[in-house]
């Protein structure tokens, strides 16, 4: 009961360089995670069972069975850019959960702004390191406890169940928040998230779904 | 060749390409995702920038002996061979890179003359210095010893 099954993470990694496709692959095996990977944003959304078109009932009849725990994407590639990947992924009920991170060999803040804003979960500079590879399964685990959360046990009151605290620990006292992102511009996961649903003067405050937090 | 010699001359040799800035640390990250699952994984990987570093050089000359150079054209091999460069290691072609980007935004014709013939010299060094680290490499296993990790206290 709310053990998170021993299955590996599915990633899906993005990017146009046969070369750097090679080297993410690589590293993500390191990290014990099944890898898909493909050449085109156009591909990445195919294999995630997404047509191209906004037909919603297209994307019904369309879905596939595939779990993946995190897209991870290169910023520059021609057609469409991973920024439009992660548009097109954050814009779908069926996949908008799926982390993604985007990776570019540029440092250029408003495009690291830009990504953030739009909901991906990290930036990473090329090249992509170990280290950086290690901070995704937090990403990853928040799906899986995500789906473990969701199991029909409605029978059960809306408490607090281990997982779900560890959630809830994760996001900090909004004023420290505001103090983080004056300071960093690069933040990661639902921290970010949070905040920005804070500072946005036209969205009315967001109500947190099925975490109750105990005083 | 003794194994052990063999070993230290590896060693050695290694160490110099990352005194002269040849190679930088992304090298040893490339070592690191090597292993018995994955054996040949340094070697594919410069292989493949190898291929893509020569396609994009040849590329690169036709593009600028145009009699009217397409920056727009230019720019984007550029900046590949940069990403290519920095995925390996090659430092030094990919500080070359860096250079010759400038002179493409100032669209200097004559600068990103120059500058190709800098990543060219570069890219051969580079290509030279691994092809030898590969064959001592293959010497060793031929004489059944083991490929020596990399120390990092330098």
């Amino acid at each position: 009961m709310g053990m998170v099954r021993e299955s590996q993470f599915h990633v899906l990694a993005v990017d146009d360089s046969h070369l750097d496709r090679k080297m993410i692959e690589r590293l993500l095996q390191k990290s014990s995670c099944q890898v898909t990977t493909v050449d085109t944003g156009s591909k990445a959304l195919e294999f995630l069972g997404l047509r191209e078109s906004n037909d919603p009932n297209a994307l019904e009849t369309h879905q596939q069975e595939v779990e993946i725990n995190l897209i991870i994407t290169d910023y520059c590639m021609p057609g469409m850019t991973g920024y439009d990947l992660l548009k097109k992924v954050k814009e779908s009920a069926a996949f908008r959960s799926i982390p993604v991170v985007i990776m570019s060999s540029e440092n250029v803040p408003a495009r690291i702004s830009r990504c953030l804003e739009e909901g991906a979960e990290e930036f990473f500079l090329k090249p992509v390191k170990l280290a950086d590879v290690t901070k995704l399964k937090p990403h990853m685990m928040k799906t899986k406890l995500k789906k473990e959360g969701e199991k029909p046990s409605e029978e059960e009151n809306a408490t607090l169940k281990p997982e779900e605290s560890l959630v809830v620990e994760m996001i900090l006292p909004l004023n420290q928040e505001l103090e983080l992102e004056q300071k960093e511009p690069m933040l990661s996961s639902n921290k970010r998230k949070a905040m920005e649903e804070v500072i946005s003067a036209d969205r009315s405050r967001p109500k947190y779904n099925d975490i109750t937090t105990s005083a | 060749m003794e194994l052990a010699q063999m070993q230290k001359s590896l060693q050695d040799y290694t160490k110099s390409l990352f005194l002269e800035g040849v190679l930088d640390s992304q090298f040893l990250q490339l070592q690191q995702l090597q292993d018995e699952s994955n054996p040949d994984f340094v070697s594919q990987v410069v292989t493949l920038f190898f291929q893509d570093s020569d396609r994009i050089l040849n590329d690169l000359s036709l593009s600028l002996d145009q009699q009217v150079v397409d920056f727009k054209k230019v720019d984007p091999h550029v900046h590949q061979l940069k990403g290519s460069s920095s995925s390996i290691g090659a430092q030094r072609v990919k500080n070359a890179c860096v250079v010759f980007r400038s002179f493409c935004e100032q669209q200097n014709v004559e600068a990103c003359h120059r500058c190709l013939q800098q990543v060219k010299q570069e890219y051969y060094l580079v290509k030279n210095r691994l092809e030898t680290l590969f064959k001592l490499e293959q010497q060793i296993v031929a004489s059944g010893g083991m490929i020596p990790a990399m120390e990092l206290g330098f």
